[in-house]
């Protein structure tokens, strides 16, 4: 049984990893692309519109592969987490089916329309199309995050004599305390990962010389939105959910910190260190005393329980997971503040165009947003264990009872291998987009 | 209730076929029948333009599936695990050799993907059919051995196959020779439908060949379909009861006949949409024949010990499903609106429309 969820877990794990490789910057992209378009249509100066058409170029083969690996992902929760589809279904089913509805259908409509459509419809119109695909995006965003909120902090439910989970009110489902500030961090993230994209671009037009004009919008334009973003992730946002978790997971909020002891007064944060789940301690630590109660309660003694406050199988399953996808993510905010406040002052000094280090550092920043995002996803995933629904089912009540674990081994060896080619075709896709360029702008 | 949202997924699910049939069949006619560069670019491009949103059908409709019926999601999906996995493999991959088809210029690079798209093609529309097989023909449900079910009463597995490739066997396969008659009938169907929509939307050389083409193969359903209802039959020997009960049921074999037969006219029609709507009547009285012929089962058992699954015993509780009737009629006006700016703007044949112009 335990090998079982083992092999069940990696596979979605695995998938969903791949898949929100994709989604991540299409939300943050089409905000920016509505950006570029409205720029256009203040200004119409032709290097906007063309800005925004060749971004929606790189939208669209991100779309696809987000619909092309979204399919599996809905496919698992009957696959693999049968038990868990059968009596959360009427639920999370409700949510799931709303993302399709109100949000798919949107976004792959008025794609198709700001794809093909520009001589037809006129400038206004196809704005407005832009805007429609950022909506839908957005709003896909929204569902998924009112699913995993509820996952995470359930509400508006009733368990029935059989173990059903039923709606019982609709309405607290996106009330959900945990739902708002989830969203605006994800949203916020996926904006920063389309901000170092969008920058990242710019950097390389500049550096290989060639569609330097191009390189001079994005790179500023994604400075622009990285800095605003690089911020809101950090303050107010992923404060807010810290303090969440504290609140509602406070043994997650214990291992995502490492506190493995409780202290008598103020808890210390811990900024560098490896777990020892033999001694029970934090190696080679380095800590500040007392700021994170002050950080989560704005009290400099408010005590903080530890791991020890807790009884074993409350506790997350893989604590040490858990900490450093916390503090990758934490980490590499950090790093995203201190470059983008860097290549703002740079802008501000009118030098930016020629620091070569800078410009190569931003061109290289680029996969760190995603492993942000990601291990972002990672914490509040792992944090819910050992649970599914937190505090209500377990992860391993959830399973398939009738899929042996062979079964899911053999595919997901055979995700694997197909995901590998679906990422080779995306690089090339893209990267020969981003070769090519915007239209060659006319002077 | 429970009758308004099976009535929403089955038109759901149809509509997925209807649209993403043609592209499945484009696939399969791309595979038997394009012979110059031209023809094989503007096929794969009939299908490249218009795949991904189709597929948003599938999303939408598993998404509804699993609110409304989830026992019934639960059951099939880790049941059909196998069949199911290597479908979504099978989409995945066909999504890869569409898109890698045109990347380089360089024939056996082309002729590589145009198979890896045709063959998945063709192997998604046999599968579609033979899973449709598997419903109407039940499954063992519970995993009844010796009068002792294995797990509980409404979860099974069933392997790709079982040596006697018999329906009739206590343990069906995926593949029996019974799903695989449905399996041949659906990859005709599609590939009807594909070859239509290659005629209605380019201006390929071998369209007039095509008409020909889907001739012979109305010829070969017409068969198969007579065969296939009389397999049916020995399968299920309640069959037909349905039909007998309720005899209004019976437009839905209507629509499908009337697509079967109006098909043979393919060369007379002066209008390539009728012969379009003709395809569709095909898909469309297929599936709801089926989905009527066992209404309100939705997976019946094969032993006498567990009770079919139906639309009554797998839904999702009454508050529930009224709460989604309200926004999923909000949601199909909003749709419905889409579809007509979309048909509006982007209508006619598509070998002149280019990316971004």
């Amino acid at each position: 049984m335990e090998d079982m969820i083992f092999y069940d877990r990696l596979q979605f794990a695995f998938t969903i990893t791949f898949h929100y490789i994709f989604p991540q910057l299409t939300m943050g992209l089409s905000l920016m692309i509505v950006y570029f378009k409205w720029k256009y249509l203040r200004s119409k100066v032709e290097k906007y519109n063309d800005a925004a058409k060749f971004f929606m170029k790189i939208f669209a083969i991100n779309f696809t592969m987000g619909v092309v690996t979204g399919i599996p992902m809905e496919f698992q929760f009957g696959t693999n987490w049968a038990k868990f589809s059968e009596l959360t279904g009427s639920i999370i089913g409700q949510t799931l089916a709303m993302e399709g509805m109100f949000s798919f259908f949107l976004e792959s409509s008025f794609l198709v329309l700001f794809i093909f459509g520009e001589k037809l419809m006129g400038q206004k119109l196809h704005f407005l199309t832009g805007f429609l695909v950022f909506l839908g995006s957005w709003a896909s965003g929204w569902f998924i995050l009112a699913t995993n909120a509820w996952m995470q902090h359930p509400v508006g439910y009733e368990i029935l004599d059989n173990g059903k989970f039923i709606l019982e009110n609709f309405s607290a489902i996106f009330s959900n305390p945990w739902l708002i500030p989830a969203f605006l961090h994800n949203q916020m993230a996926s904006v920063v990962t389309s901000s170092f994209v969008v920058a990242s671009i710019g950097a390389f037009y500049i550096l290989r010389k060639n569609n330097i004009e191009y390189g001079q919008l994005f790179l500023k334009t994604g400075v622009a939105f990285g800095l605003v973003s690089s911020i809101l992730i950090a303050f107010p946002t992923g404060d807010w959910n810290a303090k969440n978790v504290a609140k509602y997971q406070p043994a997650a909020f214990a291992a995502m910190e490492g506190i493995f002891e409780t202290e008598e007064a103020g808890a210390e944060i811990v900024l560098i260190g490896q777990p020892n789940m033999v001694e029970k301690k934090i190696d080679n630590k380095i800590a500040v005393p007392n700021i994170l109660s002050f950080l989560t309660y704005q009290k400099w003694d408010k005590q903080i329980p530890g791991m020890d406050q807790f009884k074993k199988e409350e506790l997350p399953t893989n604590i040490p997971a858990l900490y450093y996808a916390y503090h990758i993510m934490v980490g590499l905010g950090t790093v995203f503040i201190g470059i983008m406040f860097l290549a703002a002052f740079f802008f501000w000094r009118k030098k930016i165009y020629s620091f070569k280090p800078l410009l190569w550092t931003i061109m290289f920043l680029v996969p760190f947003p995603y492993i942000a995002n990601l291990t972002g996803w990672y914490v509040a995933e792992l944090g819910r264990q050992p649970y599914l629904v937190y505090g209500l089912l377990k992860t391993s009540e959830g399973v398939s009872p009738t899929v042996s674990s062979g079964n899911t081994l053999f595919t997901l060896l055979g995700f694997v291998g197909l995901y590998m080619l679906l990422g080779l075709l995306f690089l090339v896709l893209v990267g020969k987009t981003i070769h090519q360029g915007p239209k060659p702008i006319k002077h | 209730m429970e009758v308004f949202w099976f009535i929403i997924i089955a038109i759901v699910f149809a509509v997925f076929f209807i649209l993403d049939g043609y592209d499945f069949g484009a696939g399969i006619i791309h595979l038997f029948f394009a012979k110059t560069e031209k023809d094989k670019q503007v096929i794969a491009k009939s299908a490249g333009l218009f795949w991904d949103s189709n597929e948003v059908w599938l999303v939408a409709g598993g998404g509804m599936l699993f609110m409304a019926f989830p026992t019934f999601y639960a059951s099939v999906f880790s049941g059909f695990y196998l069949p199911l996995i290597i479908v979504l493999w099978l989409i995945v991959f066909r999504a890869i050799g569409l898109e890698f088809r045109n990347q380089f210029d360089y024939q056996m690079w082309k002729d590589m993907w145009d198979k890896a798209f045709g063959i998945s093609s063709l192997l998604l529309a046999l599968f579609f059919g033979v899973a449709l097989g598997n419903i109407v023909r039940g499954v063992n449900l519970g995993g009844v051995e010796n009068n002792i079910s294995a797990y509980e009463g409404h979860f099974f597995f069933l392997p790709l196959w079982d040596s006697s490739f018999s329906p009739l066997s206590e343990h069906p396969g995926v593949i029996d020779w019974f799903t695989i008659i449905i399996g041949i009938i659906s990859v005709i169907t599609l590939s009807i439908h594909g070859a239509n929509w290659i005629i209605l939307k380019t201006n390929s050389s071998i369209n007039n060949q095509l008409k020909t083409v889907i001739f012979k193969l109305n010829i070969a359903l017409l068969v198969l379909t007579v065969i296939s209802l009389y397999v049916w039959q020995s399968v299920r020997s309640d069959a037909f009861n349905n039909f007998l009960d309720k005899p209004y049921l019976i437009i839905f074999p209507l629509l499908y006949f009337t697509g079967l037969f109006g098909l043979f006219f393919i060369k007379k029609l002066k209008n390539n949409n009728y012969s379009f709507i003709f395809s569709i009547l095909l898909i469309l009285g297929g599936i709801t024949s089926s989905l009527a012929s066992m209404f309100p089962v939705l997976l019946p058992s094969t032993n006498g010990i567990n009770e079919s699954l139906t639309i009554y015993n797998t839904a999702a509780h009454e508050y529930g499903l009224s709460v989604a009737m309200g926004w999923g009629i909000a949601g199909f006006i909003l749709l419905f609106v889409y579809m007509i700016i979309q048909k509006r703007l982007l209508g006619g044949k598509i070998d002149k429309m280019d990316y971004g112009h």
